[in-house]
């Protein structure tokens, strides 16, 4: 009696875990659901060639704000990743000092900040001094996010790179930058590559950064030192705002960017599990 | 390191400068600079960023002192800041997140790594990060359009009626609310939940398994009362990294929860959160003062995350050390 009490517990139990997982992967897809089923009807041509239209107007689109986000994140990943890749390098090949365990735990902290707090860090450096917001100071919050994603895992890529490589390149005469250059950096490029998309993927739907840096823009934004308008503020904007024209664009931009994260995410994640099954040797 | 294992030329003693520069040609030394060099940016951006804050608040700092954490005022207009409503409203809303997620999360953690077949759990777990890389802006959009009106019409009416009883449940059901912030937040830090747990849980040895089977246990009591203590700190960990992640989160929170600074016993009222106050409020900021208590407001934020976090890695490296510790032995 007691036994079966003990299986019956054991099989009721176990089969809730099932319901968590059941429940908690499904979220993803009631998500993607809702976003193809209001996003897809509010889709036109006109959303990626128009800009915005006026308060109480119908139509229009978002040209302006995708534009932006590109060259935020284009400015972002040319802050980010040059420090995230050569900061990775410094942990993996000459780390493993105190040094390195600093800078490493600082990242893992940095990464956790949350990402409003960037924004105010980003702020203080590159909107008060000049006393306007612009695409700079944008690109700064976010290139700050991507640091510390590129840097522990360009770190994690090159330590997967076995030993033997570097002591083949070290044992024919090779200095250890010269290795580090032409053996290991290569033989984890692709690793490299798909850590750098997937830093791209998440600061590229960050909207509390860009508040009160790059702020919002209703029109073109030429150059890199003006307010510039970007998908993720545009949808914020437009779903709080008391306008039904308004939700459906919003419900569209949202189609747009999370199809395009979702994407990068995809596309990276297989690349990189086909990239490590392959045989190495 | 040192000079004499490169081919002198000239025997003559090489001064400390000569073997650096020789050093430097060799360019190792060069790398092993730049990279060091360019490494130390996290350390000074962390620092900057508290620095700016901390520089940035000093006239509420000065003005108010401690007090600030402890008042309920909140009124840019006559210049009297108090941030208690924030911080309740934070603590109460990644309480509720908590509360849901972290039963679903362990479940689910337990789930793919004790019981699912490898191929199901890789592929579920793919979904799970995917379900980790939602922009939260995308939360606050369904939010907004989804949950208020399901939580106003019948979820919060059901609450009263039923739990009308306890103070948590009062009041007129507007939808917004702390309940309404709390639940898409256990959505967002589920993900972060499930994916960590997992991990530590896969790193318990196999022998701990087999012990408590072979002693017959069945496989519930196996995963519970063997596996998931020996994987406590771990999966606390990560419970850290979450609320953290919870305290923290800015835009899904903003748009479901009402924003106004009361501080309320009631679950369904309206309330404000430490994050959303800054992002409504601080490129509107017009006086120095208000700028400053936002920035004081950014600063217990960084503060109360960046010790969560720290306390959250320290706990989940030592669960892995102690899983490949005893595996080894």
């Amino acid at each position: 009696m007691k036994l079966r009490w003990r299986k019956f517990v054991s099989a009721t139990m176990l089969t809730l875990t099932g319901v968590c997982a059941v429940i908690s992967v499904s979220l993803l897809f009631f998500i993607l659901g809702y976003l193809v089923y209001h996003g897809g009807r509010s889709l036109s041509w006109d959303f990626f060639t128009k800009l915005p239209a006026p308060v109480g107007e119908t139509g229009g689109g978002m040209a302006n704000a995708i534009v932006g986000s590109g060259k935020l994140l284009l400015l972002a990943s040319l802050i980010g990743v040059p420090i995230g890749f050569l900061g990775g390098i410094y942990l993996a090949e000459f780390g493993g000092t105190s040094m390195a365990f600093a800078v490493r735990y600082t990242a893992d902290l940095l990464n956790g900040v949350p990402s409003i707090v960037i924004g105010i860090f980003a702020y203080t450096v590159a909107v008060l001094p000049f006393k306007h917001f612009s695409t700079v100071a944008g690109s700064l919050a976010l290139g700050v996010m991507m640091i510390p994603i590129t840097m522990r895992s360009t770190e994690e890529f090159l330590r997967a790179v076995p030993r033997t490589l570097r002591e083949g390149a070290l044992a024919l005469g090779a200095s250890k930058t010269r290795t580090i250059a032409s053996v290991v950096v290569p033989a984890a490029y692709r690793g490299i590559m798909t850590a750098v998309l997937l830093a791209l993927a998440r600061v590229a739907g960050e909207t509390a950064p860009l508040l009160f840096t790059s702020f919002n823009n209703a029109f073109w934004s030429p150059g890199w030192g003006q307010p510039a308008a970007s998908l993720p503020v545009m949808i914020f904007t437009y779903a709080i705002a008391p306008y039904d024209d308004w939700h459906r664009q919003a419900w569209a931009a949202g189609l747009v960017l999370l199809g395009l994260v979702l994407l990068i995410n995809v596309i990276s994640r297989l690349a990189l599990a086909r990239g490590i099954s392959a045989p190495r040797a | 390191m040192a000079a004499a294992t490169t081919p002198v030329l000239n025997a003559s003693p090489a001064t400390g400068l000569h073997s650096f520069v020789r050093r430097l040609r060799s360019g190792d030394e060069i790398a092993h600079l730049v990279t060091l060099c360019v490494a130390s940016a996290v350390i000074v951006i962390t620092s900057l960023i508290v620095y700016e804050l901390w520089l940035n608040s000093s006239l509420t700092r000065h003005k108010f002192g401690w007090h600030f954490l402890f008042t309920r005022v909140w009124d840019p207009i006559a210049e009297q800041f108090g941030a208690l409503p924030f911080i309740y409203g934070t603590i109460v809303t990644a309480t509720v997140a908590l509360l849901i997620a972290v039963p679903l999360g362990i479940g689910a953690a337990i789930f793919l790594a004790e019981l699912a077949p490898p191929t199901l759990s890789d592929g579920l777990t793919f979904v799970i990060d995917l379900l980790a890389a939602v922009p939260s802006v995308i939360y606050g959009l369904l939010g907004i359009f989804i949950l208020v009106p399901l939580l106003r019409q019948y979820v919060e009416p059901f609450l009263m009626g039923a739990l009308g009883f306890l103070p948590l449940f009062r009041g007129p059901a507007y939808g917004v609310g702390f309940l309404a912030a709390g639940v898409i937040l256990a959505v967002m830090v589920i993900p972060f939940i499930i994916s960590v747990s997992r991990e530590v849980l896969l790193s318990v040895p196999r022998d701990q398994r087999e012990a408590a089977l072979a002693l017959g246990a069945t496989r519930w009591e196996t995963t519970w009362k063997v596996v998931v203590p020996f994987a406590r700190t771990g999966i606390l960990g990560s419970i850290f990294l979450a609320l953290a992640r919870a305290l923290g989160e800015t835009m899904a929170v903003t748009m479901v929860i009402g924003n106004t600074p009361h501080v309320s016993a009631s679950l369904l009222a309206s309330g404000y959160t430490i994050a959303a106050v800054i992002a409504n409020e601080f490129s509107e900021a017009t006086s120095n003062m208000h700028l400053n208590a936002l920035m004081e407001l950014a600063l217990v934020l960084f503060l109360l995350t960046f010790t969560l976090n720290g306390l959250a890695r320290i706990m989940i490296v030592l669960t892995s050390q102690r899983g490949s510790g005893t595996g080894d032995a």
